[in-house]
């Protein structure tokens, strides 16, 4: 987040801090600004697509902002994220860098993987993102791997691993959940249920009337499911989570229900293609939850119309930089094609 | 120097990896049980612990995808298959994350991961218990991939794996495991990348790897009463490849024969001979070749094994050829060519 946006919210957090409950709206506007600013970094995205600069897949957040948000923001600077094809919101969320994200979407050696990895592949060391890959499913081993090692050496990070609800029909995600409950893995497994697989909706790909927090527990983890939409609640629902696996009392698997705005793959709205209806669509566009959010902020006093104003002014100056930033980085050498085969 | 099996090479290893250094582990399919992976794993949980001698359940994909992320994460896994056919249902995490996952992200993160499969072969393993598959491991961009063939290298090869920040995988020939070998106490590394000449020869070079070394020595022996000096390359490594042995080695002898236990299209000798072929053309005096086993899953009937598995004869009359020499025939001193083929020798009296 860039240092205005960031003292903005501070300014904002601390005059909220006579309202005696300082924890809570401090989080709740930082978690207002994080879902504001993905949802700005995607819309920005979609806008310059077509400007044929990006030139690989990107696969945008845009309405699935509240899981990110709300998971991250129960979890520590020490505890870990990996992430699929759909990275962007986790990535921002754990505080990942923007201008090297936007500069990787760009192919340039300013990018978080040096331009070798394109949206579908991104990373951010510093804020513990270990990493988000395309196979459906890839990360969700790394991740409980991960969680391996904390609990090898008695540490007490966590590992949380997004994925989406076609990751659940893979066999990885049963053998990860099995080796979870088995080691007591201090793991996050959170799925976020956007209920299409590209075009595929849930019906021709999982059993009606079966519920996969059902499965998670039928594996021995703990199983919750909730409004991925409602950022609050998805944040008390990781809290819990990230609790019960510091403590050593084992993973946890989240089924979060949310909404893919825009296409799979690429920056259009494509409901008129029929494999969804667009009625489905706006009804699931009535709980966004960055403007849900906003009301309820504002009905609770904690922000103003006004502060959402300048929040966006403040962002919206954080992207222009991003997008000038990757603009400037220059392209990767030729040589560096046969560079970091081998560490 | 004293004499150690290749499985007590490997198991010295092993331990001598995990007494220097706490974050190596070790996790398969029946690492702790009473025959410790062919005498590769035994007391090491009694030494160790549970928790870094483990047991896993039978999830080879998802107990990859874990040690990959234990190992971006500060450990040092060694991950153990007993049969190399497992290894297949792997090869999501292997090949599209452990090969990919520091040159994807630049360099940011290492996997240090280390896979040891055993290669099958013999007493009616059959299809799906035989398989070697380095060829198509050795493929990939981003893997190294050694096959020792002594108790020395079995040990110096594994200790290198271990160290080395990148997945390794560790290919041991089960017909390996009870050879005999000196071995040094110390805990050395053998250089992953580099081959060993086993045999010195001017007259054919014979390039080959884990147990088809053997074979290839028992071959060169043979050769050597028809005056033909063959000069026998045992790779170690197919990646990274020492391609300066070999090309070396043409360029002196004029005649490349390449010996592996692999199916032929696309063996691992076919990158050999076009290696030779493209930078040693020149000192070719004859056409390469490849003695491999045909393109058909192995058989198991002992009388099908035969017609199956390449031993020291098949390299001998693929060598004579060359030379303008007659096949050998059963009548031969030393040839022992009656020996059933799905044994590595008399000993050997089955079942696993």
């Amino acid at each position: 987040m860039s240092k205005q946006c960031r003292q903005f919210i501070l300014n904002k957090q601390n005059k909220s801090s006579n309202q005696g409950f300082m924890t809570d709206i401090n989080k709740s506007i930082s978690m207002y600004a994080g879902m504001l600013r993905i949802r700005m970094v995607e819309e920005a995205i979609a806008d310059r697509y077509s400007e044929q600069e990006m030139r690989c897949p990107v696969h945008l957040s845009i309405g699935q902002e509240g899981i990110a948000v709300g998971v991250c923001a129960a979890l520590g600077q020490n505890d870990n994220v990996f992430s699929t094809h759909r990275a962007h919101a986790h990535y921002l969320a754990k505080g990942g860098d923007l201008n090297k994200m936007i500069a990787e979407i760009y192919g340039k050696s300013g990018g978080c993987s040096g331009g070798r990895g394109g949206s579908m592949h991104l990373v951010d060391l510093e804020v513990k993102f270990l990493g988000s890959t395309p196979i459906v499913g890839g990360t969700i081993p790394i991740g409980a791997g991960a969680a391996f090692s904390s609990w090898m050496r008695g540490e007490n990070s966590v590992t949380a691993v997004f994925f989406g609800d076609g990751s659940t029909e893979e066999g990885v995600f049963y053998e990860t959940l099995n080796f979870a409950a088995l080691k007591n893995l201090p793991v996050i497994f959170v799925c976020e249920n956007n209920m299409y697989s590209v075009y595929s909706p849930l019906s021709v790909r999982q059993p009606f009337n079966r519920d996969r927090v059902d499965i998670a527990r039928a594996m021995g983890l703990y199983g919750v499911r909730g409004d991925g939409n409602d950022v609050n609640e998805v944040l008390q629902i990781t809290q819990t989570a990230v609790l019960r696996a510091r403590s050593g009392r084992g993973p946890t698997y989240l089924d979060l229900d949310t909404y893919r705005w825009r296409e799979h793959c690429g920056p259009n709205y494509d409901n008129n293609l029929g494999y969804r209806t667009e009625n489905e669509f706006l009804e699931w566009q009535k709980r966004c939850p960055v403007t849900r959010y906003a009301s309820t902020l504002i009905r609770k006093n904690v922000l103003s119309e006004y502060d959402i104003t300048k929040l966006k002014q403040e962002i919206s100056r954080e992207v222009e930089a991003a997008f000038e930033f990757a603009g400037k980085s220059p392209f990767p050498e030729k040589n560096d094609i046969q560079t970091n085969i081998y560490g | 120097m004293r004499q150690l099996q290749f499985n007590q090479a490997v198991l010295e290893a092993t331990d001598q990896c995990m007494e220097k250094d706490p974050s190596v582990y070790i996790i398969g399919l029946g690492v702790p049980d009473p025959k410790g992976i062919f005498g590769t794993t035994l007391g090491l949980q009694q030494k160790y612990g549970m928790k870094r001698v483990m047991d896993m359940p039978a999830s080879e994909n998802a107990m990859t995808g874990i040690a990959i992320g234990s190992a971006l994460t500060g450990l040092r896994p060694i991950l153990t298959h007993q049969r190399v056919d497992f290894m297949l249902l792997s090869f999501d995490q292997l090949i599209n994350n452990a090969a990919k996952w520091h040159y994807m992200f630049n360099g940011r993160m290492k996997v240090p991961l280390v896979v040891r499969a055993v290669i099958g072969q013999g007493w009616g393993q059959g299809p799906q218990h035989s398989q070697s598959l380095q060829p198509i491991l050795a493929h990939i961009p981003g893997l190294k991939i050694v096959m020792p063939a002594t108790p020395h290298d079995a040990k110096g090869l594994l200790i290198a794996a271990v160290k080395d920040d990148n997945p390794v995988i560790y290919l041991e020939h089960r017909w390996l495991h009870q050879i005999n070998g000196e071995v040094a106490t110390d805990m050395f590394q053998v250089p992953i990348g580099k081959a060993r000449i086993a045999r010195e020869g001017r007259d054919i070079t014979i390039v080959t790897c884990s147990y088809m070394t053997l074979e290839s020595l028992k071959a060169a022996e043979i050769l050597a009463k028809d005056g033909i000096r063959a000069e026998v390359i045992d790779l170690r490594s197919l990646k990274p490849l020492d391609e300066d042995s070999v090309l070396d080695s043409v360029k002196k002898t004029g005649r490349l024969l390449a010996a592996e236990s692999a199916w032929q299209t696309l063996s691992f000798s076919t990158e050999i001979l076009a290696l030779v072929s493209e930078k040693a053309f020149g000192a070719l005096k004859c056409a390469p070749v490849r003695v491999t086993f045909p393109d058909v899953p192995a058989p198991t009937s002992p009388a099908l094994a035969n017609h199956f598995y390449p031993r020291f004869h098949h390299i001998v009359n693929t060598a004579r050829k060359l030379f303008g020499l007659a096949p050998c025939t059963q009548n031969e001193p030393g040839l022992a060519a009656d020996i059933p083929l799905d044994i590595p020798d008399k000993s050997f009296k089955g079942p696993f």
